[in-house]
C-alpha cells in the first residue's frame, strides 16, 4: 500500500514542478533560508516571526513580486526548526548554505540564536537580514553581512530615563535628583538594557539606588521590591523576559510599590493586562513597534493597515494585538525586496552592498543601517498601560497619548 | 561591597524588614517543601532519584491553569491537579520507572532525565512557551505600616500545602498502604517475604509523588508563574532540601524547606537577588561537608 502512494506523491511533485514556472504570474522563485525556533522555549516568538515573513512574502507576491531587471521573482523561504538551540541553529545554517545552496538568509529568533548563526553566514559571505536579535554585542564584531531592522537592546528602556528627567523638570526638580532602581535578568539582552539605562542615567547625573541582577530562573523578586520600598526611587526599571514581567507586575501590586514611574519589558508576551488587570495600570512598556504609530509605506500602508491585513491573513491573531516580532519580520523581508530591486541583480555581493545602503521608510519605522549593521533610524517606543490599553506615550513626536505621572497604584 | 554593607545596615535601620524576610521565606519554603517531600518518598522507597520532579510540578500547574481558563474555580485546581497527576504518574511509572527500578543508579537517572525533557517539550507543544499564571481576586493583608504584606492567595497556598502534608503524614502512619510503603522502604525483600506486593507499593508511591507535585504546581501557578521549561528550578530545590534533610524524615524536610526559604531571602537581600539560589546550594555544600566529617569520625571509631 505504501509504494503506490509514494509513487503518486512523486508524480504529483513532478507535475507541480513542471507547472510551477507557468502558474505563479510568470515570476521565478527566489529562495531565502531561515533557521527559526518552531519548538523549544522560543517557539511562540519564533512562530510570530515566521508568520511575519510569510505575510510579507504573500504581500510582495500580490503586488507583482520582486522586480530585478526585466524579470520578476517571488520569495520562497526554506525553514528549519532550530529547536531554540544555538548549536542546532549554526548547523542548520551550514546546511541551508551548503546543501540547499541558499544565497540569502532571514534571521532566526532571539539574540542568542542570531549570535550562533552570524559567524556561519559571515564565513560564507551570505547576506542575512534579521529582525529578532537586538543584543548590541551582535554589532561590535565587525560583521559585514549581518543587518538588523530592529533597535538594539540598550535602547529598550533608555527612553524611560529621558521621560523621568522631563517629568522631574516639569515638577521643578533637577534631573540629577532622580533616583533610579534597576533590576534586570542576568543575560546578554537584559544586561544591554541595563547598560543603556545606566549610561543615560549617568548623563543626567542621576543616582542609582538599586542595581541588581535577577537570576535566570527567577520566581520571586520580593527582596528587591522591599529595598525599593525602603529607598523610594523615582524610576524603577525591570527587565527579565516574560517571567520577569509577570513576576514584577504581580509583586509590585502585592507589595504596594508606589514608585511614580515603572518601566518594564515583555509586557505583551506576559500578557500583564490579561493576567493581572488593574495591577498593571500606568506601567510603561517598551516595544519596537505599535500599530498606532504614524509610520507608513507603499507596500503595507500604515501601521494600522498592516495590523488589519495581517489579522485577515492569520486569523489566529484576531483576538489579540499583532506582536512587534511579526511586524519587524515583515520589515526584514521588505528590506530584501528593496535591496534586490536597487541592486538589479542576484549577485550576493551586489545585494549586500544594496542592503548596506538601505534608506527606507516602512510601516515599521525608518530603516537605515550603521556600518555595523544595526538600524539607527528607528527609535524605541514606550507605551503606558492606561485602563487596560497600551497607549503610545513616547517618543512624543509619534505618541498618541500623554503619560500618566506619577502612576496611581491600584 | 558597599552595597552589601548598605543592605546589612538596612536590616538594622528598619528591623521590621527582618520580619518581612522571614515571612516571605516561610511562605516560599513551605511550597518548596511539598515537592521535596515527594522526592524523599520516591528516593527512600524505590531508590529512584527522580530528575523529572520539577516537571511534574509544572505539569500540575498547567492542569490547574488550563482548567481555570476553562472556567473552573482556581482553588479547585489543587485537588484536580492532584488526581490528574496521580494518573500521569501511574502511566509514567508503568512505561518508564518500572523498567529501571531494579537497575543501577545511572540508568534511573538517565531515564528520569529523559522523562523530564519529554514532559517539558510536551507541555511546550500543548500550551506554548509563554509564561502563565492564575491571578486570584483576593486582597493582600498589610501589617506593620504595610511593610509586611501577606497576599491571601499565598496564605491559602501555604495552608493547602500544610493540609496536604498533614494528610500524607497521617496516611503514612495509619493506613495499611502507608505501613506497606514504610515497610518496603526499610527492606523491600523482607516486605515481599511478609506478603507485601512491592510492585503495587512502588506504583502507588510514584503516583502519590506525582500527585503531590501536581498539587504543589497548582499552588505555584496561583502565587508565582509557570513555563514549560521551569521544571529544573523545582527539581534543584527539591534535591537540595532532601539532601539537607535526609530521607524518610518529613519533619526534617519541612524544616529544611522553611530554613532554606528564609536563608535564600536573607541571601537575596544582602548579596543581591542574583545570589538567591547560590545561597541554597552553598547551604547544601555545607551540609554535605558536615555530614562527611561526621561519617569520617564514625568510621574511625569503628577501626
Amino acid at each position: 500500500m505504501k509504494k503506490p502512494l509514494s509513487l503518486l506523491g512523486c508524480a504529483l511533485g513532478a507535475s507541480l514542478l513542471v507547472a510551477n514556472p507557468a502558474s505563479a504570474m510568470d515570476c521565478e522563485t527566489l529562495t531565502l533560508g531561515s533557521a527559526i525556533s518552531l519548538t523549544g522555549k522560543y517557539a511562540t516568538n519564533g512562530i510570530h516571526a515566521k508568520n511575519g515573513y510569510e505575510f510579507a512574502i504573500q504581500k510582495i507576491k500580490d503586488a507583482g513580486g520582486v522586480k530585478i531587471g526585466d524579470k520578476c521573482y517571488n520569495f520562497n523561504v526554506i525553514y528549519y526548526d532550530d529547536e531554540s538551540k544555538g548549536d542546532r541553529g549554526a548547523t542548520l545554517a551550514e546546511r541551508l548554505i551548503n546543501q540547499d545552496k541558499v544565497q540569502y538568509m532571514l534571521g532566526p529568533y532571539s539574540s542568542g540564536l542570531t549570535k550562533a548563526i552570524a559567524p556561519v553566514t559571515e564565513k560564507y559571505q551570505i547576506p542575512m537580514v534579521e529582525a529578532e536579535g537586538a543584543s548590541r554585542s551582535l554589532f561590535n564584531q565587525g560583521y559585514k553581512y549581518l543587518f538588523a531592522v530592529l533597535s538594539t537592546s540598550e535602547q529598550y528602556l533608555a527612553s524611560a530615563v529621558t521621560l523621568a528627567a522631563e517629568k522631574a523638570e516639569e515638577s521643578g526638580k533637577t534631573p540629577s535628583s532622580v533616583k533610579v532602581a534597576v533590576a534586570v535578568e542576568n543575560d546578554p539582552f537584559s544586561l544591554d538594557i541595563r547598560a543603556g539605562v545606566l549610561e543615560d542615567a549617568g548623563r543626567y547625573d542621576m543616582q542609582i539606588v538599586v542595581d541588581e541582577q535577577l537570576p535566570r530562573d527567577l520566581s520571586d523578586m520580593s527582596a528587591i521590591l522591599t529595598k525599593v520600598k525602603l529607598l523610594k526611587p523615582d524610576l524603577l526599571i525591570v527587565s527579565g523576559h516574560s517571567k520577569g514581567a509577570a513576576t514584577a507586575v504581580r509583586q509590585i501590586s502585592e507589595q504596594k510599590i508606589s514608585t511614580p514611574m515603572i518601566a518594564i519589558t515583555h509586557c505583551e508576551a506576559a500578557d500583564v493586562v490579561g493576567n493581572f488587570g488593574e495591577s498593571a495600570n500606568d506601567i510603561l512598556c517598551s516595544t519596537q513597534w505599535a500599530e498606532t504609530l504614524s509610520y507608513e509605506d507603499p507596500l503595507f500602508g500604515t501601521a494600522a493597515n498592516y495590523e488589519m491585513e495581517f489579522k485577515g491573513a492569520f486569523t489566529e491573531y484576531a483576538e489579540k494585538t499583532v506582536p512587534y516580532q511579526t511586524a519587524q519580520a515583515s520589515a526584514a523581508v521588505y528590506v530584501f525586496k528593496d535591496a534586490f530591486e536597487r541592486a538589479g541583480s542576484l549577485d550576493k555581493e551586489a545585494v549586500r552592498d544594496a542592503i548596506a545602503e538601505t534608506d527606507l521608510m516602512t510601516f515599521y519605522g525608518a530603516i537605515r543601517f550603521s556600518e555595523f549593521g544595526n538600524n539607527i533610524a528607528k527609535p524605541m517606543v514606550l507605551r503606558q498601560i492606561q485602563d487596560g490599553k497600551y497607549n503610545v506615550v513616547a517618543p512624543s513626536k509619534f505618541a498618541s497619548h500623554k503619560v500618566n505621572w506619577p502612576r496611581t497604584p491600584k | 561591597m558597599d552595597q552589601i554593607l548598605g543592605n546589612i545596615s538596612l536590616l538594622f535601620q528598619f528591623p521590621v524588614v527582618n520580619l518581612k524576610i522571614v515571612v516571605d521565606g516561610l511562605m516560599i519554603g513551605a511550597i518548596f517543601a511539598l515537592s521535596a517531600y515527594g522526592l524523599a518518598l520516591v528516593w527512600g522507597v524505590m531508590n529512584v532519584k527522580n530528575l523529572a520532579q520539577g516537571d511534574f510540578v509544572i505539569a500540575g500547574g498547567y492542569v490547574a491553569w488550563w482548567l481555570a481558563k476553562k472556567g473552573m474555580p482556581p482553588l479547585l485546581g489543587v485537588p484536580v491537579a492532584f488526581v490528574v497527576m496521580w494518573g500521569l504518574g501511574w502511566i509514567a511509572y508503568k512505561l518508564v520507572i518500572a523498567r529501571v527500578i531494579e537497575r543501577d543508579l545511572f540508568t534511573s537517572l538517565l531515564a528520569t532525565f529523559g522523562l523530564a525533557i519529554i514532559m517539558a517539550q510536551m507541555l511546550n507543544l500543548l500550551f506554548g512557551s509563554d509564561t502563565q499564571s492564575i491571578q486570584l481576586q483576593y486582597d493582600t493583608l498589610y501589617l506593620f505600616d504595610g511593610f509586611v504584606d501577606i497576599p491571601i492567595a499565598k496564605l491559602l497556598g501555604v495552608l493547602m500545602a500544610a493540609a496536604l502534608a498533614a494528610g500524607v503524614v497521617l496516611f503514612m502512619k495509619n493506613s495499611r498502604m502507608g505501613q506497606a510503603i514504610r515497610a518496603t522502604a526499610q527492606d523491600a525483600r523482607a516486605a515481599r517475604v511478609l506478603g507485601i506486593d512491592t510492585e503495587k507499593v512502588y506504583s502507588f508511591t510514584f503516583s502519590l509523588n506525582a500527585a503531590i507535585c501536581g498539587a504543589a504546581g497548582a499552588i505555584i501557578v496561583m502565587v508565582w508563574v509557570i513555563q514549560p521549561f521551569y521544571g529544573i528550578t523545582h527539581s534543584v530545590r527539591s534535591f537540595v532540601i532532601v539532601t539537607a534533610a535526609g530521607l524518610g524524615n518529613l519533619p526534617g524536610v519541612i524544616a529544611a524547606g522553611l530554613g532554606i526559604g528564609i536563608a535564600e531571602q536573607y541571601g537575596a537581600h544582602i548579596f543581591g537577588i542574583g545570589y538567591q539560589q547560590a545561597i541554597a546550594v552553598l547551604l547544601l555544600l555545607l551540609v554535605l561537608v558536615f555530614r562527611l566529617i561526621q561519617q569520617r569520625r564514625m568510621r574511625q571509631s569503628l577501626k
